[in-house]
């Protein structure tokens, strides 16, 4: 079972206290967007095998979205992050970079 | 012996392979499946049957009950490995990567369909080892949407001939599936595929619980918390053996000249101007003219190799077993509300099936509360299962697009084509899937049981949306 700290009140949740929300730092396309543009923001998603970046909803807690980055291979978390953020804090890069030397961060 | 077990015994290349992936599999073997096979074969032998290629046939020692009379004679020291393990050439015409069932179904009717059989079949572990091997084996048709319902019912036809095609027992068995209606939502979406069905001339109908009560005297239809208020029965529906149905279509390949190389992963994926001209293998660059990927959960792996994204989210989806009983439930039935699935195998043992996680994974392990919410609903529906020891639980990473419909597609590199996006439900539909993949693969351009399924669909917005008919999709 995953268990993930809450960024906002510091409980380690099992999974079952969480509701998944997909794949995080995904950005939204204006209407002047193209239409590969709008679908790419819709359905293309990286799915990597390696360092991912989820959204999570702390969902029989305090209800609030963060963002956790984790391995889909090895099933390591590295961290989590409040989902108001935009790119992975430099705290959490260096935590994926100890395990997966010269990772890079591609928005 | 039977042919499947014999096929376990003889298969080519890696016998210590092959042991472990049975392992992982659902383990229908045993006297059960020794008995029934022969059986099989009996009756088998009795028809005349049409062979599906002649190149075929003539290549390979056809398996009969002459043949395992002959055998026993000489203790069965004659059986032939049921398919070679060459080394690779610097390259084929088609390259296909991944050898589960919808990637050597492609390949044998490339052959049977096209005379193609300038082919290779590469595949990372051990044929068969993908999800192919990990399936809880369900096979009907009874789907909402018009192209769901061409190319699922397409496939189960073809099930119903195949031991015959491939002159391999596959042990379909048509025991009839059944999908519980446990809500009024879900009622009221069966009886709309019902009549969706009846038009596209799927045989199903709407039983009532007293019926349902008749054909699954183990079950409780009155609840309490999800009585069963009817169901979706297709009498044509079944199981079938999934190792058999992966060495089947692997034995014929062998024998119409293609090539099964096992333990060769692809790493790259090579091309000019545009254009696919071969593969980077673990064994060595690979060239081909054409290349069809058909990875299952690792479609988006292939696909970076490529240079293109995909609709396509992996995650783990896990089945368990229970120790063997005594035929208890002659038919499948699938309780989508409370996401698990259940039929009996030959062997005795209950094979269950549960929902997916909620997050990508690579893994092959899924999250235990799963499991345990799976088996708390399904005792609910069933109680004498309650006392049993469940043996075995595993995981395989399926591929799922948003529309819970698979992508049979061209790609943006040219000569490159991809089949995947089956996600828990596309062992029902190797034969379907490898029939439209090889015409669109010979072809370059789609049939009509493909067409529907290109991955233009998504930009367009034309959905072949069966999330909500399906539930969780088996
Ligand atoms: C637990 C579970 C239960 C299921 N139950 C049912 C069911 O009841 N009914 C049903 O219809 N479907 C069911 N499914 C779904 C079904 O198993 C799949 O849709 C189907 O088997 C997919 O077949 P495939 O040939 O596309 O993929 P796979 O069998 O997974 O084959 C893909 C192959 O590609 C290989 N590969 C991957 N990457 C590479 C590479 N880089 N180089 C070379 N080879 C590579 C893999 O090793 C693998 O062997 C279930 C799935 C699971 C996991
Ligand atoms: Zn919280």
């Amino acid at each position: 079972m995953l268990i993930l700290e809450c960024p906002f009140c510091g409980i380690m949740a099992d999974e079952t206290e969480l509701a998944p929300g997909g794949e995080a730092h995904v950005r939204r396309v204006g209407p002047e967007g193209s239409d590969e543009a709008f679908e790419a923001y819709l359905f293309m998603r990286r799915n990597p095998c390696g360092v991912h970046f989820e959204l999570w909803r702390h969902a029989h807690g305090c209800g609030r979205w963060f963002i956790a980055a984790r391995n889909t291979l090895t099933l390591e978390v590295y961290g989590t992050y409040p989902a108001q953020t935009d790119r992975p804090p430099a705290a959490i890069v260096r935590a994926i970079r100890r395990r997966v030397p010269g990772w890079e961060w591609q928005p | 012996m039977g042919p499947a077990e014999e096929g376990r015994q003889k298969a080519g290349g890696n016998v210590a392979n092959f042991r472990s992936s049975a392992a992982s599999s659902l383990g229908k073997r045993g006297a059960a499946l020794h008995v029934s096979s022969v059986i099989v074969i009996l009756s088998g032998a009795a028809r005349v049957s049409r062979p599906p290629c002649r190149s075929v046939v003539e290549a390979m020692k056809r398996y009969s009950a002459l043949a395992i009379a002959r055998e026993a004679a000489r203790y069965h020291r004659g059986w032939e490995r049921a398919w070679a393990s060459p080394e690779p050439k610097g390259d084929y015409e088609i390259v296909i990567v991944g050898a589960g069932g919808h990637g050597l179904a492609t390949a044998y009717y490339l052959g049977r369909n096209f005379g193609i059989t300038d082919v290779a079949v590469l595949e990372k572990g051990w044929l068969g080892g993908g999800n192919t091997g990990r399936n809880t084996t369900i096979i009907r048709s009874n789907y909402l949407q018009d192209p769901s319902a061409a190319i699922y019912e397409k496939a189960r036809a073809l099930y119903e001939t195949m031991s015959r095609d491939l002159n391999f027992n596959v042990m379909f068995s048509p025991r009839g599936v059944m999908m519980l209606a446990q809500t009024e939502h879900e009622r009221r979406g069966y009886l709309r595929t019902v009549h969706a069905n009846a038009l596209q001339g799927v045989k199903t109908e709407f039983i009532t619980p007293e019926r349902v009560k008749e054909l699954v005297p183990i079950i409780r239809i009155e609840g309490p918390r999800y009585p069963v208020l009817g169901a979706l029965w297709q009498p044509r529906g079944g199981t079938a053996r999934h190792d058999a149905v992966a060495w089947g279509y692997a034995r014929a390949c062998s024998a119409m000249g293609m090539h099964i190389i096992q333990n060769c992963e692809v790493t790259g994926i090579v091309s000019e101007g545009g254009r696919v001209s071969g593969v980077e293998t673990v064994r060595g660059r690979i060239g081909c003219r054409k290349l069809a990927i058909v990875v299952a959960g690792h479609s988006g792996r292939l696909a970076e190799m490529a240079g293109f994204r995909l609709p396509i989210e992996s995650v783990a989806l896990q089945a368990l077993v229970s120790e063997p009983v005594r035929p208890v439930l002659d038919v499948v039935v699938m309780a989508n509300t409370v996401h698990g699935y259940i039929s009996q195998s030959d062997k005795g043992e209950l094979v269950i099936g549960g929902g997916t996680d909620g997050f990508n994974n690579y893994t092959q392990r899924g999250s235990f509360h799963h499991v345990e919410e799976t088996v708390r609903a399904l005792v609910e529906t069933f109680p004498i299962i309650s006392r049993l020891r469940m043996m075995r639980q595993w995981g395989g990473i399926v591929d799922m697009t948003g529309d819970r419909s698979p992508i049979i597609s061209k790609t943006p590199l040219e000569g490159c084509f991809i089949n995947c996006g089956w996600g828990t439900g596309g062992f029902k539909a190797i034969p379907g899937s490898g029939w439209a993949m090889a015409e669109l693969v010979a072809r370059g351009t789609p049939g009509p049981l493909a067409a529907p399924f290109g991955l233009e669909r998504f930009r367009e917005g034309r959905f072949i949306d069966e999330s909500v008919a399906a539930g969780v999709a088996h």
